[in-house]
């Protein structure tokens, strides 16, 4: 019982995260794919972000609250390890969320608050790369840091967040935008294959773990899955491109994201902090951990079916810039 | 005092939370009266009430925002800064930020956009669905929050064990001896807070000669509820004074600046203490009045900040100046609330000169009532994190000064062009555009169903 209420808690943790990456991560590429549009167009990728992008960040809040509340001394070591990093992101998605207000209301601002709006999507992006990187590395006798691999997992996650963003352009505009959006997805595709390719080769040589772990034959039985799901992915994406389907891109994407995030889960289990506390050491008491599970186990289900009405309730295309 | 990486994040702590408090409270207080407003329209049909809601919408959507993002710093902060305290207090109340995300925020946050951008999108009666969800998310995270702070304050339900807390009972945790009185104290000084913005508004409208209709029927509403509201805060604050002097006499001593435990404390009005010879200059006072106050007695016992070590002694003057603070303004608000029913009943409410350059000036009277309210309570739970349990000093991270430093910089930076200077410039933008003429309700969206 112990166990599964650890593990559980582990999983739902995981899950608010995913849910956070794959939603604001379209969010922050939207945000960085207004680097490549002119003012009006800006305007309807900011209505497509507006309705939903405090229902999207919120997941993070939950992610972090869950990891306080299940595991409070992983979150009382992680998170002044990663002090700067942090900082600096919240900070820069401060900046980032006013934008959406403030220049609703701006005349003459405007190109300067889409020019910090982008600016601050392109650095919370790198941060959070940098810290799936160090993640990745682990914390084994030394602090966060920045070396090769960080850089490169940064610029990997910083394509892939693009991708996000390009493809739910793609799905929610019509016209110039997106014909725009189909080009530029087709070439972030191009150049994340090898990239990945490259952070799952130089991840294997960030610590012994993982390639003990991705390289031994005994699991390439079902280890065999993520190469097949997230080749077959790509493969998807790029038809998807080149027949002009809306849907399929955002989702193929996605697709990819929930490969690369297994594995990083793979990479990083069984530790909460890799590789220095894990996850049933970092375990709140029974008390608490049964507590916040009931009302995870009641809530959760609730949250995705008003989460995907909201969604529902903005569904289609966006032909004119919102306002209010 | 020295200066350390803890003092640094005690600064930054206090600054970031001081601007935090401000936005979500005026969010519930606007929630709540565009949930009113909103249901006026639908019952009425009246397009004044919509115009009204789609004014104060403006503003609501301009202030939840700030709350958010201002938020999402506090949560990170407590990990970043104060790992003490979130290892030791985690198990307790990580779970209650836990509830509070999952069933509160949440559905701010989720039905916020439907409420703001959805109104072509989806029937007036769906649309009103949202912001009463809205309403009922920002009313109900208060609960949560006010309840992991009042178990800071007045914790009970759970042991503390090998450096960190053990939960013996969730409704002891949760409904502590202080949540009940401090969350309505809470609510109440959001509406407070909110009817006087609202009230300075249409004031400022009518001294202008403009939006007549909509400043007319802003102001009968808001002077109508000030007097309730007010008169409701100050009992409820009565109340939160005696829960503070059973469970927190420390904290009363230093609000009081009572120094030596004595009976019939007097009511010190004004002075000048004085922490290291523990005593007060220059004292105002009148006889009894503080423990009439305190304890409801004429010849009650107060006990004294003298009877506990200096070190177990909170900073007197932050904590007595700020309560004389938020209560003086609190009678001067109540004034304000009398003032406006006399002349309601003399039906002069909308041109006496005077009553609305007064209304105009009182308009972030609230706000500062509020934030003087937090620095007494907060500055007199010190020095305890976990009030007669865990020291705040104990409670902090240990992080390098440099960069706790560089963090505080890039707040001030930040928090004072942001919420200093931009918010003020959009806000003063929308209440110079004022709200939209009723005849001409109508609000284009772009959005086309495919």
């Amino acid at each position: 019982m112990g166990y599964l209420l650890a593990y559980g808690w582990a999983g739902i943790i995981a899950f608010c995260v995913l849910m956070y990456v794959v939603l604001d991560g379209f969010t922050l590429g939207a945000g960085m794919m207004m680097g490549f549009l002119d003012s009006k167009e800006r305007d309807i990728a900011m209505s497509v972000l507006l309705p939903t992008w405090d229902g999207n960040q919120t997941w993070l809040v939950l992610g972090m609250a869950s990891l306080y509340g299940a595991f409070p001394p992983a979150f009382s070591i992680l998170l002044p390890l990663l002090y700067l990093p942090l900082m600096l992101m919240v900070l820069c998605l401060l900046l980032r969320g006013v934008v959406f207000e403030f220049r609703l209301k701006s005349t003459a601002g405007r190109n300067r608050w889409d020019f910090i709006f982008t600016l601050m999507c392109i650095i919370v992006t790198l941060i959070q790369g940098s810290i799936l990187a160090n993640m990745i590395e682990g914390f084994d006798g030394h602090g966060f840091r920045v070396d090769g691999f960080t850089v490169l997992v940064s610029l990997v996650v910083l394509v892939g967040y693009g991708l996000l963003g390009s493809t739910r352009l793609v799905l929610k505009t019509t016209k110039q935008l997106q014909l725009k959006m189909y080009r530029v997805t087709f070439i972030l595709s191009l150049i994340l294959l090898p990239a990945l390719l490259a952070v799952s080769l130089a991840s294997l040589f960030v610590h012994p773990d993982i390639a003990g772990f991705w390289l031994n034959r005994d699991y390439w039985g079902m280890l065999f899955i993520f190469p097949l799901v997230s080749l077959t992915s790509f493969f998807l994406l790029f038809l998807s491109i080149h027949r002009h389907w809306e849907l399929m891109p955002y989702w193929a994407v996605v697709l990819i994201f929930i490969c690369c995030y297994g594995g990083f889960g793979l990479d990083v289990f069984p530790y909460i902090i890799p590789h220095r506390l894990t996850i049933l050491d970092a375990a709140a008491a029974k008390s608490t951990l049964q507590f916040i599970m009931v009302g995870a186990v009641i809530m959760l289900p609730v949250l995705l079916i008003y989460t995907g009405y909201a969604y529902y309730i903005f569904k289609g295309k966006v032909h004119d810039a919102i306002h209010y | 005092m020295n200066l350390s990486a803890e003092l640094l994040a005690r600064i930054q702590f206090a600054f970031t939370i001081s601007f935090h408090i401000l936005f979500p409270s005026f969010s519930i207080g606007l929630a709540t009266f565009l949930a009113i407003m909103e249901g006026a329209w639908l019952k009425t049909k009246n397009p004044l009430y919509l115009s009204i809601c789609k004014f104060w919408m403006k503003i609501f959507a301009l202030t939840f925002g700030m709350g958010v993002v201002s938020g999402i710093v506090m949560e990170f902060q407590l990990g970043t800064n104060w790992s003490g305290f979130t290892k030791a207090v985690g198990p307790v109340l990580g779970a209650l930020f836990t509830y509070e995300v999952l069933t509160a925020f949440f559905i701010e946050a989720g039905f916020l956009g439907v409420m703001i951008f959805g109104w072509e999108r989806v029937g007036p009666k769906l649309h009103y669905f949202s912001t009463l969800l809205v309403f009922f998310g920002v009313t109900l995270s208060a609960f949560w929050i006010l309840s992991a702070n009042s178990w800071m304050q007045t914790p009970s339900g759970a042991l503390f064990i090998k450096g960190h807390f053990l939960v013996t009972s969730w409704w002891h945790v949760i409904f502590n001896p202080s949540v009940m009185t401090r969350y309505i104290h809470m609510l109440l000084a959001a509406y407070v807070t909110t009817v006087l913005v609202i009230m300075s508004i249409s004031a400022f409208y009518l001294l202008k000669n403009r939006h007549l209709q909509f400043s007319r029927k802003c102001l009968s509403f808001a002077t109508s509820v000030l007097f309730i509201l007010i008169f409701a805060q100050i009992m409820v604050g009565d109340d939160a004074g005696v829960i503070d002097h059973e469970y927190q006499p420390i904290k009363t001593a230093a609000i009081e600046a009572n120094w030596d435990t004595q009976k019939g404390a007097p009511l010190i009005l004004f002075a000048y203490p004085d922490q290291q010879e523990s005593k007060n200059l220059w004292v105002v006072s009148i006889p009894h009045l503080a423990s009439l106050i305190n304890t409801h007695q004429w010849n009650g016992v107060l006990q004294g900040l003298t009877s506990v070590p200096k070190s177990d002694q909170p900073f007197v003057p932050v904590v007595f100046y700020s309560f004389r603070v938020m209560v003086g303004l609190g009678f001067l608000i109540f004034g304000l609330s009398i003032w406006a029913l006399i002349l309601r009943w003399k039906k002069d409410l909308y041109r006496h000169q005077l009553f609305l350059k007064t209304c105009v000036l009182f308009g972030p009277a609230g706000f500062i009532a509020l934030i003087a309210g937090w620095f007494t309570a907060e500055t007199g739970r010190q020095p305890w994190v976990v009030y007669n349990i865990l020291r705040t000093s104990d409670a902090a991270s240990n992080i390098l000064m440099k960069n706790v430093i560089i963090s505080l910089v890039l707040i001030f930076i930040v928090y004072g062009i942001i919420f200093g200077f931009f918010y003020f410039l959009y806000f003063v933008k929308i209440i110079r555009q004022g709200p939209q003429n009723v005849e001409h309700i109508k609000m284009p969206f772009g959005y086309l169903q495919v």
